[in-house]
């Protein structure tokens, strides 16, 4: 693996930093308090090709890499976690899916609306009693005829839901089965049947539209399935796999975002006839908190150079993403702690930093399950 | 339509630092950039090229490293890049440098020249002019906003010190561009994967149309005798009084200072 950058990734990320800092910085805190979804930003995002970087060009997308993809939601999220989930769960979550498991009929259709940020993308795995354990889906899809699925059920927790225009779901078709019963779908917005509910009032990353989907006796065209009856749960796996990179890009994005705030402050805020970054225990926090995010920073990059060459990555991902949000979260509260009262005030952004920050240990899969993947290969 | 940008890579720096032994910009550890007026000119010949199907083709002058302004102006959507670059090219003042810059121009086709209005190191607002006279063609410099009739004739809104001027000119002709006048666009996905893998034309002094002793060193009448950072002038203060009382606050504010 080359540590470096190449000439692309360099002109990529000078590209990246200045769109994050003047299109997508100065909305970040009325996003959050207002719990706005940034449409204007998606449409700038869009304009400059953002929604479809690893889509390869014969699907209208850039065929770029997935490192640059994950450079992207870490860049977008070191100054808005919010922006970072809505293209993190864009890419990887509906593009991919439909990329790695569509028919050439599927992909043609959907992937160049997606890739050009035309329609957005969600994903809809999780339901009330089926978090963690995903394989307990009670969202059912029932043949009627011979070429339509009705789908009965609801997901909850889903990302870009209200803004979205495709949606990859997973539904029962043969509950006897078990995980092996369950089966993905393309639907569509505007799907008799298919409906949005209510939106969650959530701690952090407030502008990202996070809802249900309701389906009522929602017909779908069996053409919609994806990937083979009885395959979904391999599809979901498959999917959460590299949707890791992309929240351990954002789980990073939002650590290094809190790093920038607490370094610029405390050479700033004067105690004791001193700047604060003088004191001994401002550097020595400042100097782990920095080594923790190189290291999730390689472990980020290792996982993406492994998914764009080929070679098995989903235990990168699962560390990528355990040590990115472990580091997130213990980054963004000591960067408060390093801002004192005005660290916990929404005057500073590190209160959002750190808000923002705790999702990334929960969502496509919390700490634990990471834990989990990582020890079924260690003792596999 | 034809249109060539002339663009040159500079320090990102306001505070540029000077080596007090050879009077020469300090570069090392500064990150450099596409100087920001030229950026602007870009950006409108790219509305140009979006709206008149114009051709694009960007140049500079300047050492190997460039190359990465060339790149990020492919990756904005430029058609061609051409980097003139040559020892024989080195220790050019303005005036070398806009010799050389006419010589390619004169080797190409164009319609409009686009340069910026001044270089952020340089800072000597020359080169673009110097250029348009050189080839012998109008110019219009401090470009605010450009429109084109689709046939010859360019519509143009120029700054001046106490408004703007609109003025048309046609083609073949020069501008020069001010940063402020328009917000570049941002490099595409696209352009940027594709950017190292498009050709970067090098051209060397043999390649342009110019006589030796014009270029370099050699064509260089000005030479540096000593060059220092300005210090900062103290910000003025501003009264906005009749006439007479001002002559009172000037008289005064001259006793203060011991200069009368
Ligand atoms: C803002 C937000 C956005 C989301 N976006 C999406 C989306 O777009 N699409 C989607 O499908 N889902 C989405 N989710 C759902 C998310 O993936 C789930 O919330 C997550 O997987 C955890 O499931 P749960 O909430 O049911 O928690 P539970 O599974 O109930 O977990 C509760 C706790 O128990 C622990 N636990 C559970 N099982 C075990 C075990 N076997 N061993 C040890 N510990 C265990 C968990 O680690 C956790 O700490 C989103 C959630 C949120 C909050
Ligand atoms: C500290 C210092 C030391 C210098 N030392 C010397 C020296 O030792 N000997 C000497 O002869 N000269 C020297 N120069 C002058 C230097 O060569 C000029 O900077 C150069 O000729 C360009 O002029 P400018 O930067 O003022 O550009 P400007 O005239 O301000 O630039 C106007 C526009 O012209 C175009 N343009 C300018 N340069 C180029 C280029 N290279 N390629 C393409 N387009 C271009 C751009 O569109 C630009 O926006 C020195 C300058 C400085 C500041």
């Amino acid at each position: 693996m080359d540590f470096g950058l190449s000439k692309t990734e360099e002109l990529f990320l000078q590209m990246i930093r200045e769109f994050a800092e003047k299109e997508v910085k100065p909305l970040a805190a009325e996003v959050d308090e207002d719990e706005r979804f940034p449409l204007e930003t998606v449409e700038k995002m869009a304009k400059i090709g953002l929604m479809g970087i690893p889509i390869p060009a014969k699907y209208g997308g850039v065929g770029g890499t997935n490192q640059m993809y994950g450079m992207a939601v870490e860049e977008l999220s070191r100054v808005c976690g919010t922006t970072g989930v809505i293209l993190s769960a864009h890419t990887s979550l509906c593009c991919a899916p439909i990329l790695e498991s569509g028919t050439e009929e599927q992909k043609m259709k959907y992937l160049p609306k997606l890739a050009s940020g035309e329609w957005i993308g969600a994903f809809g795995l999780t339901e009330p009693n089926a978090g963690t354990d995903a394989a307990m889906q009670q969202t059912t899809a029932v043949l009627d005829g011979g070429d339509h699925y009705i789908i009965n059920g609801s997901k909850i927790f889903i990302t870009n839901a209200i803004y979205a225009h495709v949606y990859v779901i997973f539904a029962m078709t043969d509950k006897s089965l078990g995980n092996k019963g369950i089966t993905a779908f393309i639907i569509e917005k505007g799907t008799p049947g298919f409906s949005i509910g209510k939106k969650e009032k959530k701690m952090g990353i407030r502008g990202s539209a996070t809802t249900e989907l309701i389906f009522e006796d929602c017909r779908v065209p069996k053409e919609n399935m994806l990937g083979q009856i009885g395959k979904g749960f391999g599809i979901a796996m498959k999917t959460l796999d590299g949707g890791r990179i992309g929240i351990a890009a954002q789980a990073l994005g939002i650590a290094q975002g809190a790093m920038d705030e607490t370094i610029r402050y405390t050479k700033e805020r004067k105690q004791f006839g001193r700047s604060i970054s003088q004191f001994q225990n401002t550097q020595f926090q400042l100097a782990e908190l920095e080594t923790k995010v190189q290291a999730a920073r390689m472990l980020v990059r290792s996982a993406s150079y492994k998914k764009d060459n080929g070679i098995p990555y989903s235990v990168d991902a699962a560390m990528a993403k355990l040590f990115g949000a472990e580091t997130a979260m213990e980054v963004t509260t000591k960067a408060v702690q390093l801002h004192g009262g005005y660290g916990y005030t929404r005057e500073y952004p590190v209160e959002r930093m750190m808000r923002d920050a705790k999702i990334t240990e929960i969502y496509e899969g919390t700490s634990e399950v990471q834990k989990m993947v990582i020890a079924a290969k260690l003792l596999k | 339509m034809n249109i060539i940008v002339c663009i040159k890579q500079v320090p990102d720096t306001t505070e540029v630092k000077i080596n007090p032994q050879t009077g020469t910009l300090i570069r090392e550890g500064v990150p450099s950039i596409m100087n920001p007026d030229d950026k602007g000119g870009l950006e409108f010949a790219l509305q140009l090229k979006d709206k008149f199907n114009a051709h694009v083709t960007v140049i500079t002058m300047g050492l190997p490293q460039a190359d990465a302004i060339l790149r990020e102006a492919l990756a904005m959507g430029v058609d061609r890049a051409i980097l003139l670059t040559d020892r024989k090219l080195g220790g050019a003042d303005t005036l070398a440098t806009s010799n050389a810059i006419a010589g390619a121009l004169r080797t190409l086709e164009y319609d409009l020249v686009v340069a910026g209005r001044q270089a952020i190191d340089g800072d000597t607002a020359q080169v673009g002019p110097q250029i348009a006279e050189h080839l012998d063609i109008p110019q219009v410099s401090y470009l605010e906003d450009i429109d084109f009739d689709g046939n010859k004739t360019f519509t143009l809104r120029k700054q001046t010190d106490d408004g703007y001027q609109v003025l048309q000119m046609d083609a073949p002709c020069l501008v020069t561009v001010l940063a402020s006048a328009v917000k570049p666009r941002y490099m595409n996905m696209r352009g940027i994967v594709e950017a190292y893998q498009r050709e970067v034309e090098v051209w060397g002094a043999d390649r342009i149309d110019v006589a030796e002793d014009k270029i370099g060193k050699a064509g260089s009448p000005t030479s540096v005798m000593k060059a220092f950072p300005k210090s900062l002038k103290p910000a003025g203060a501003t009264f906005e009084v009749s006439a007479e009382e001002a002559v009172d606050i000037i008289v005064e504010k001259l006793k203060e200072r011991h200069i009368i």
